[in-house]
């Protein structure tokens, strides 16, 4: 047992992520995400508390944490996607981008153009390839046949499926592999041309070869794109991401750059979960 | 020390066996009752009928002697019943269900509304004629055409029609809705194309089987008052109509008189035992070709 908390340290340790200059770089990253002191129920619980977090722009911020921390509540807050659960109130604040996105005019639709969402399990729609890439963008009026045409094929190219897909855009995407209908739906994301993209778990349904696909597709977008995903194999983390925030009973226990975070935690809590003395 | 004496169950064995082959028949022989009671029923209609059904009857007009008469108006009449009833239920009852299951809070109202629907959907098929009567045929003066006759259908099917939508609806998977809101589609534009289409199969099952209820129905057109004997045919929603249920109903009425109308009314069960049966298919084919599996 202790061996296998020691190699899983180590491994977190070795990985040469940032270097001091990098560092310097972080310090000076827009903020894209401000969120200050919120607080999230569902009915009587309390399942987000006072949450302070801020993500920076073209980073991956990584949520981590045991099941029911509020990992999935909270990626749900930034767009507002909690809100189809009839239940939920919330209280404190969320800018994107100096925007207060829980005001009361704020437009969802608006803000779910420009921030899209990829989930836990592969969700296409029971349409062929191309109309699930094309969805986006025709519902946000994009007629012209060319465009979309244009669109679609650069999305797959974006996740790297296009090879795999060209020859049968118009077959039911059903017919995919599971990993590959994960790649459809951040193709799908990515078409709307969002500025981040949040991921719920992207890999937890996927097997080992998909994951590590997955995994590199999420480095390669993080030249064009801010990333908040939530993952619970902390090595997916440590592997893939700029800052983490780690979640414990709907707390922020510690938001710390991802070298900082696993090589010395400063809270115990955290250290215990990484070391995977829980959860 | 054993527990189970194996002579004594050797000596139970056969009678255990014998059980186990019983239970097998009793329950093969409920089966058959219901099978063998339908194989009678056809026989006998067949028997009865078949002789009489060909070209003449299905297109001739209807008359009061029976070796003339044809069934050409009450086809046409059923068929303008099934239009009305389609575009009726499809518009109302699936906009009906849409608002339930999409739109409306789930609370005590919602609630109520929702039993109230399975209620109706139980209230005999002669209460609604009379509602039919009072208020199309009367109150709205339409008098007994086929969209007077129509409506009062499409009010006994609606409560299934809806009900058939809403589990349609409930068995689109969230996961889809919530695919396209993510990309920051409207609720409406969510529903249209993709709640829609995907539930799209099951509503049409629903409605196709509710509407081969609705043709088949006599109570509610009796009491609406469609005469014995209307001659020309039907060309639109606003003329005056029979349907085949109601001229087996006139003739098996009348076959005290006149033998050979137990002769007509069978063949007119054929003609619309072949219509339901149609409708039925179609309803399995759509629900197998089309049903998405998610
Ligand atoms: N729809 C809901 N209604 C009520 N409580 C919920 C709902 N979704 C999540 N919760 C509760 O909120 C807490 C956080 O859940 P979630 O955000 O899904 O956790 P995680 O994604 O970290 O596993 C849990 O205690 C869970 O029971
Ligand atoms: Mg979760």
């Amino acid at each position: 047992m202790t061996q296998t908390i020691a190699k899983k340290n180590e491994s977190v340790k070795h990985l040469p992520r940032l270097t001091t200059v990098s560092n310097d770089r972080l310090s000076k990253q827009k903020v894209v995400y401000q969120v200050e002191g919120f607080n999230l129920w569902y009915d009587e619980t309390h399942a987000l508390k006072d949450i302070e977090l801020s993500v920076y722009d073209r980073e991956i911020t990584a949520i981590i944490g045991p099941s029911g921390c509020g990992k999935s509540t909270f990626l749900k807050s930034l767009n507002r996607m909690v809100e189809l659960i009839p239940s939920v109130k919330t209280s404190g604040d969320i800018s994107y981008q100096g925007n207060r996105i829980l005001d009361k005019h704020f437009k969802v639709e608006q803000l779910r153009t420009k921030v899209g969402m990829v989930f836990q399990k592969p969700n296409p729609f029971p349409k062929s390839i191309y109309e699930n890439i094309a969805y986006g963008p025709k519902i946000h009026g994009i007629k012209n046949k060319k465009i979309l045409n244009q669109i679609v094929e650069r999305s797959l190219r974006d996740a790297y499926l296009w090879d795999e897909v060209k020859d049968r855009l118009n077959e039911n995407a059903y017919g995919l592999s599971g990993g590959q209908q994960q790649r459809l739906c951040i193709a799908r994301a990515l078409a709307i041309e969002p500025e981040v993209i949040l991921m719920d778990e992207p890999t937890s349904a996927l097997d080992p070869v998909s994951t590590s696909k997955i995994e590199e597709l999420i480095q390669e977008l993080k030249s064009k794109y801010s990333i908040v995903i939530v993952t619970h194999n902390m090595q997916q983390a440590a592997r893939i991401s700029d800052r983490t925030a780690f979640f414990l009973n709907g707390e922020i226990i510690e938001f710390d750059l991802t070298e900082s975070l696993f090589s010395n935690p400063s809270d115990q809590r955290t250290e215990d979960y990484i070391t995977g003395r829980f959860g | 020390m054993k527990y189970i004496d194996s002579s004594l169950v050797e000596k139970r064995m056969n009678k255990r066996i014998l059980k186990n082959n019983l239970s097998k028949i009793l329950f093969l022989l409920a089966t058959l009752f219901g099978l063998v009671v339908l194989v009678i029923l056809i026989m006998r209609v067949l028997i009865e009928g078949l002789k009489w059904v060909n070209f003449d009857f299905l297109t001739g007009k209807l008359s009061t002697n029976a070796e003339q008469a044809g069934i050409m108006g009450a086809i046409l009449g059923s068929l303008w019943l099934m239009l009305v009833v389609i575009v009726c239920t499809m518009i109302i009852g699936v906009g009906a269900a849409i608002y339930l299951e999409l739109y409306a809070k789930k609370g005590k109202l919602n609630s109520l509304i929702q039993t109230n629907i399975a209620n109706l959907a139980g209230v005999p098929s002669i209460v609604y004629g009379i509602l039919g009567m009072t208020l199309f045929v009367r109150a709205l003066d339409l008098g007994n055409i086929v969209l007077a006759g129509g409506l009062t259908l499409s009010l006994l099917v609606l409560p299934i029609v809806i009900v058939a939508a809403q589990e349609a609806l409930r068995s689109v998977p969230n996961s889809l809705s919530e695919a396209s809101y993510g990309m920051g589609a409207t609720k409406w534009q969510t529903i249209k194309r993709i709640i829609l289409p995907a539930a799209l199969p099951g509503i049409l099952t629903g409605a196709i089987l509710a509407l081969s209820r609705a043709i088949g129905e006599t109570a509610p057109l009796v009491v609406i008052g469609i005469p014995a004997l209307i001659i020309p045919f039907p060309g639109s929603i606003f003329d005056k109509f029979t349907t085949l249920p109601m001229q087996i109903y006139y003739w098996t009425l009348d076959s005290s008189l006149v033998a050979e109308y137990a002769n007509l009314a069978a063949a007119t069960i054929i003609v619309l035992l072949i219509l339901l049966f149609m409708l039925n298919a179609t309803a399995i084919f759509i629900r197998n070709k089309y049903q998405q599996r998610f």
